[in-house]
Order: structure tokens, then C-alpha cells, then sequence
């Protein structure tokens, strides 16, 4: 995401947004301002509360956060996957620059699985365990080419199948996902998601429900599945080890909000959020000193019904003090950071975030 | 499978063979004389006991027992007071309507058929397609309508419906014959208007319960990562309601019909009386009321075959539906 800083618009809520850069014009989707709103009957929840980016064809964003963070709720609204009857979702997501937001839910149903496609977390549950895996590929394919006879699906779904590496993929299409390993279930549901050629792949902690040393395997096909469909990818995830591996960029949510977003270069070599400082603390690391103990952030992630006050993170942020009042009285905006596009939004002052950076978190070591 | 089939077979003649042995030992417990029912004028104590030795009753149990379970595998003779010789199956000579056993059964078994199957059709149809609709249309009117449908129909009785049917259709507004079974191969159009009232007091009684449960079922597989997945291919809803979300909801739905069938159409007392049709349920009752042993034998051990083959059959559309069920 090489991009200028971003120029403040017109806006009706109570903070200004940040729109998608200038060079995301002929980004592949382009997510500016989303806000989703789901009523409970506790009160209503702000899922997401403002979030932009935009990924190129050919790129991958790796959206990264705790559980709650809005980061699967961003990807649902892409999708249009909520509810509509207790959502509310505003802002703008163009996908290959159609406008899905609004869109009546039949026209963004023949986006779905053709234009844009997903995959799932756990593969076991994301999959009919009544339907035979090719014949579950074979209908994603048939939904979005009506022409194709059962045979060219079947062709179809056996070839893709064979993409994604699975051994005798003519025998593998009868099976049942419960005949599958874990990660040849993924690797199902990844040859399915792919069987349109999706220009936009979301894929949503793929690797969390999977082996250590299966997870190695996955992220690598989606690499070279990337590079050969040319597709924009977002990898929502949690695990910042998974990120350095393939994103290009990184988007770090918290409560809802952007709170860091840049070249994974810049996120991971010189974060500039005290939350991206305790997500990187708290990833284990064969580089660092070996004694040194793993940080946790301290609490927990907030409710969204009702956010604290102010900067969301304050309450878990050991220097929310060395900014004043006003990490409790004002939302910080996302604002440029050090490298050319890195943001962040933090109360903190740069110098002092390069001071508690060298002082608490360089020295003891990070991850990645 | 067809190892399930032989493992199936043998228990399902254990539990017939347990059955007909209590039925038997019940009898015989009561405390009445099956013969005083059949001579209740002009009986002494010498014609008693005459009619008790042409029945058979004063041998052993056990030989008794034994004689009719040879029965029903090759016949056998009855004696010129039972009609003579019996085929296989044989299932005695009923002691107060004079006529073999296996008469009967032929002439009251098409009854309750016909009383059942149409009202199971109906039932399920009506159940499941409530909770379908309810489910998917949660929270408004419609689906509230279904609820207050199927708690009225859990509540009510089928004998207070069956009236208030047959006082509306049948004696007030005279659009249907008063209830009596035709044979459907002799006369399609009698035997359903004949039988209809029946089907829809039973269709809307049981309907209730499989509207409930599928409501709850189909509200929990909405929720399940594969339907989302189904959504996120790009299905339309028909398929994504109809091919995913129902095939997983329907799977306990299947095994309480195939209970209910199963134990309906060993009898349905109550709405063969509300009705006045006489099926096995009503022939069952008769009997144990006149104490008729042979009758009481075919229609118990009837029940407990379509129970048992229900059981059976419950377990194959199971594995027919799910895939990870092996049959073993």
C-alpha cells in the first residue's frame, strides 16, 4: 500500500474518516469508511466503526487482530453475508468497481463465488458433511456457469482438485469431507473457492484449525495459486508469524477501528501501535533471547456494545498516561508514521513512541 | 450392510418371539375365563369344559404355546369346531366372531393402511413445511401463526378435533359422507372422502410436534458454517434453504416419524373409535375385552413387526441421508 497520506472529507459522524488512498483508484476492492452495525438486544454492536483499505490485484492484505476486532465481520460485509434485517452497513465497498454496498442481495449473490470467493477457518465445518467434496465444487461451478453439464463440472471440479494438490483427485471427488485430513480439506475448500477464478480471495484464519506443519503447506498454495490466478487475497488473522510469511500489507484492527496499517515491512520492523508492540511481544520467537518471558497484553479485548471511551485500547495501553486526557476524551485518527503510507493511530507523540519502542520492546526482542 | 440386514432380522424375530411369549403369559394371567365370554347363555359346567378341551386351554402352556407358533410357520389343524385345517400363516380361529384370525386381519389391516399412511403424507408434509417456513420467516407473523398452530394442535385431543370435524363437515354443512372405509382399488373417490376427516384430525394433532422440532432444527443448521459456505458460493436461496440447511435439518425428524408411523399403524384406537371405522386398533381392543386370544396374539404381534420394521427402516434412511453413518 504505497500511497500519500490520506485527505480528510466531509463527514457526518463525530470523526472524520480516512478515505482510501489516492493510488487505490484502480485497486481491485476498495473498502472506505465501512461501518457495520448489528442491533442485539443488549444494544447495538459496532462491529466495525470506520475502517478503510484497498488491495491491488495481485496483492495480499493481512488483516490482523484480536477475537472481536471486526476483522471477520469486514469480510462478511464484503461478501454480503450479514443479515440484512439487524445490520446496518454503510460506507463503501467496491469490488472491481461495482459498489456492494446497498446493492440488492441478488446482484451481489452472482458476485459471490465468482467475482469474490471465501475460505473458511475450519474446513470440517465449513463443508456439507452430507455432500460428497466434488460434488460440492462442482455446484460452486455450476452456480455461476449455468451452461456447464454435469461432465464439464465434474472436469472442472477434478482439475481444480488436482491444483491445489491433492493425490488421485478422481477418486478424492467422491469422497466425503469427513474422508478428508485436515489439510486436504482445506485444500478442498481452497480448490473451491478458486473454481471461478475469483479476482478477490478472502480467506479468513485458514490455517488456524490446521497442523503446524500443514499451515506451512497452505500458506505456500496460496502463494503460488496467487501468483498464478493473479487474484487480490485479504488473510485475516491473528497470528502475525502467518503475515510476515505472505501479506504485502497489513492492516491491524482493534475494537472495530484501524489502528496501524502499512507495508508489512513497516508494521512488523518498526510497529508503531503499543497494541502491535503486545501482539508482537506475545508471538514467541527463535531469534530473541530465549529467556525472555512471552508479554501478554494485559486485559481484555473490549465489548463492542461499549467501547471505552476515547482512544478503544486505552485501558490496556501501559502509556495511555504520557498522553494525557486525551487518550480518554478523543478517538485518535489514523495519521502518518515515520515510512511513506505506514499510519497509526495513536495520542502518543512519534519521539515517544521511538523512545518506549527502543526502551521496552526492541530490547527484550521481537517475533516475526 | 446386508451384515446390518441378517443382524437386524435376528433381533427383530427375538423381540416379535419376546413379545408374543409376554402376550401369552399376560393372558393367562388375567383373571377371567376367555370361555365364559364365548358361552355366556345355557352353559354348564360340562359344556364349559367341553368348549375349554376343543380350544385347547387345558393343555400345558407351553404346548400351547407351541401349537401356535407352529401355526404360524407351517399350519395346522384346528379341529371341525375351527374351521379345520389352517395354512401357514395360521393365526387361530377367533373364539367370538367364529372366523379365522387371519380373516380378520385381512379385512381390518387395509383400514388402518388407509387411515395412516395418507395422515403420516399429510402430517409430515404440513409439519416440516411449518417449520421450514417459521424458521426462515422467525419472528414475524407468519411464524408466530405456526407456533400458535402447533401448540393448538399439541393440546388439543384427537377426540374433541374428531368431533368438532365430523359435527361441521359431516352434520352441519353435509359436505362429506359420515366416516366408513371403502377400498381404495374398489372406489378411489369414496374411500378418501370416507377417510379424510380422520387423516386431518391425525395430520393436524401430530403435525404440531414436527413443526416444533423442525422449527429448532432448521433454526440450528442456519447457523452452521456450511450454510454460510453454501451463501458464500454464490447459491440462491432455494438451494441454500432447500439442498443444504434442510437435508441436515430433517435427520432427527426422520427418526421420530418413522417411530410414529411405525407405532400408528399398529393401531389407532382412538381415531378409529372417534370415527367409527373399525381397523386393528379397535379389533385389538375388542378382543382383549373378549378375551380372544388368537386375535389378541395377530394384532399385538402386527404392532410390534411395524415397530420394528420401522426401527429398521429409520436406521437405513439414516444412513441414506448421512454418509458418516456406516451400518454395522
Amino acid at each position: 500500500m504505497d500511497s500519500s497520506e490520506p485527505s480528510p472529507s466531509g463527514e457526518p459522524d463525530d470523526r472524520p474518516a480516512v478515505p482510501a488512498q489516492r493510488s487505490d483508484q484502480d485497486a481491485y476492492l476498495r473498502v472506505s469508511d465501512l461501518r457495520v452495525r448489528f442491533d442485539t438486544a443488549d444494544g447495538v454492536v459496532r462491529a466495525v466503526d470506520g475502517v478503510s483499505f484497498a488491495v491491488e490485484r495481485g496483492r495480499t492484505l493481512g488483516i490482523v487482530g484480536e477475537s472481536g476486532s471486526g476483522k471477520s465481520v469486514t469480510s462478511l460485509a464484503i461478501l454480503g453475508l450479514h443479515d440484512p434485517k439487524r445490520t446496518t452497513i454503510t460506507g463503501e465497498i467496491s469490488v472491481g468497481g461495482r459498489q456492494v454496498v446497498g446493492l440488492p442481495d441478488e446482484e451481489v449473490r452472482r458476485l459471490r463465488g465468482r467475482d469474490m470467493a471465501m475460505i473458511f477457518q475450519d474446513p470440517l465445518s465449513a463443508l456439507h458433511p452430507y455432500y460428497t467434496v466434488g460434488r460440492q465444487i462442482a455446484e460452486a461451478y455450476r452456480v455461476h456457469h449455468p451452461k456447464a453439464n454435469r461432465r464439464e463440472a465434474r472436469q472442472r471440479a477434478v482439475d481444480m482438485l488436482d491444483r491445489v494438490g491433492i493425490p488421485q483427485p478422481a477418486r478424492r471427488f467422491d469422497q466425503y469431507p469427513h474422508e478428508f485430513s485436515g489439510g486436504m480439506r482445506q485444500r478442498a475448500m481452497i480448490a473451491m473457492s478458486l473454481v471461478n477464478d475469483p479476482a478477490l480471495l478472502i480467506a479468513d484464519e485458514p490455517t488456524t484449525a490446521l497442523d503446524v506443519t500443514v499451515q506451512a503447506q497452505i500458506l505456500d498454495l496460496l502463494a503460488d495459486l496467487q501468483a498464478e490466478f493473479h487474484s487480490a487475497i485479504i488473510l485475516i488473522t491473528h497470528d502475525l508469524g502467518v503475515v510476515g510469511q505472505v501479506a504485502d500489507d497489513v492492516l491491524v484492527m482493534y475494537g472495530g477501528r484501524a489502528i496501524e496499517r502499512g507495508s508489512v515491512q513497516q508494521v512488523l520492523r518498526s510497529p508503531q501501535h503499543p497494541y502491535t508492540w503486545g501482539l508482537l511481544s506475545s508471538v514467541p520467537s527463535l531469534h530473541g533471547d530465549a529467556d525472555a518471558d512471552l508479554v501478554p497484553i494485559p486485559g481484555n479485548p473490549p465489548s463492542l456494545i461499549n467501547l471505552p471511551s476515547g482512544c478503544a485500547f486505552h485501558p490496556r495501553c501501559r502509556y495511555a498516561d504520557r498522553a494525557g486526557s486525551r487518550s480518554r476524551s478523543e478517538v485518535p485518527e489514523l495519521r502518518p508514521a515515520g515510512d511513506d503510507g505506514h499510519l497509526v493511530a495513536c495520542h502518543l507523540s512519534a519521539e515517544d513512541r521511538a523512545a518506549f519502542y527502543a526502551e521496552d520492546i526492541a530490547r527484550v526482542g521481537v517475533a516475526v | 450392510m446386508s451384515r446390518f440386514l441378517i443382524k437386524r432380522l435376528f433381533s427383530a424375530t427375538l423381540t416379535l418371539f419376546a413379545v408374543s411369549v409376554l402376550t401369552f403369559l399376560m393372558f393367562f394371567a388375567l383373571p377371567r375365563d376367555p370361555v365364559s365370554s364365548i358361552c355366556s347363555k345355557n352353559c354348564n359346567p360340562e359344556r364349559l369344559e367341553r368348549v375349554r378341551d376343543d380350544l385347547g386351554l387345558n393343555d400345558p402352556l407351553v404346548s400351547q404355546y407351541a401349537g401356535y407358533m407352529k401355526g404360524i410357520v407351517t399350519g395346522r389343524d384346528l379341529g371341525s369346531a375351527q374351521g379345520g385345517r389352517c395354512d401357514a400363516p395360521c393365526l387361530g380361529w377367533s373364539y367370538v366372531t367364529n372366523e379365522a384370525v387371519s380373516d380378520t386381519i385381512a379385512r381390518v389391516l387395509p383400514v388402518t393402511l388407509s387411515i395412516v399412511i395418507p395422515a403420516a403424507i399429510l402430517w409430515l408434509l404440513l409439519g416440516v413445511g411449518l417449520g421450514m417456513v417459521s424458521a426462515l420467516r422467525r419472528g414475524t407473523w407468519l411464524d408466530r401463526a405456526a407456533i400458535g398452530f402447533s401448540l393448538t394442535g399439541a393440546s388439543l385431543q384427537l377426540y374433541f378435533v374428531g368431533a368438532v370435524l365430523l359435527l361441521v363437515f359431516v352434520y352441519n354443512l353435509r359436505l362429506l359422507p359420515v366416516p366408513s372405509y371403502t377400498s381404495l382399488f374398489d372406489n378411489p373417490a369414496r374411500w378418501a372422502s370416507g377417510l379424510v376427516l380422520a387423516w386431518v384430525a391425525l395430520a393436524f394433532l401430530f403435525s404440531a410436534i414436527y413443526a416444533r422440532l423442525s422449527r429448532a432444527q432448521m433454526l440450528e443448521t442456519l447457523s452452521e458454517d456450511f450454510v454460510r459456505t453454501a451463501r458464500a458460493k454464490g447459491l440462491a436461496k432455494p438451494k441454500v434453504y432447500g439442498r443444504h440447511a434442510l437435508r441436515a435439518a430433517i435427520t432427527p425428524v426422520v427418526t421420530i416419524a418413522g417411530l410414529d408411523v411405525g407405532g400408528a399403524l399398529g393401531g389407532t384406537v382412538i381415531t378409529e373409535t372417534t370415527f367409527g371405522i373399525q381397523g386393528l386398533g379397535r379389533t385389538a381392543v375388542d378382543a382383549v375385552r373378549s378375551g380372544d386370544l388368537p386375535t389378541i396374539m395377530a394384532t399385538v404381534l402386527i404392532a410390534a413387526v411395524f415397530v420394528v420394521l420401522a426401527n429398521v427402516l429409520v436406521d437405513l434412511l439414516y444412513a441414506a441421508i448421512d454418509p458418516r453413518v456406516r451400518l454395522r
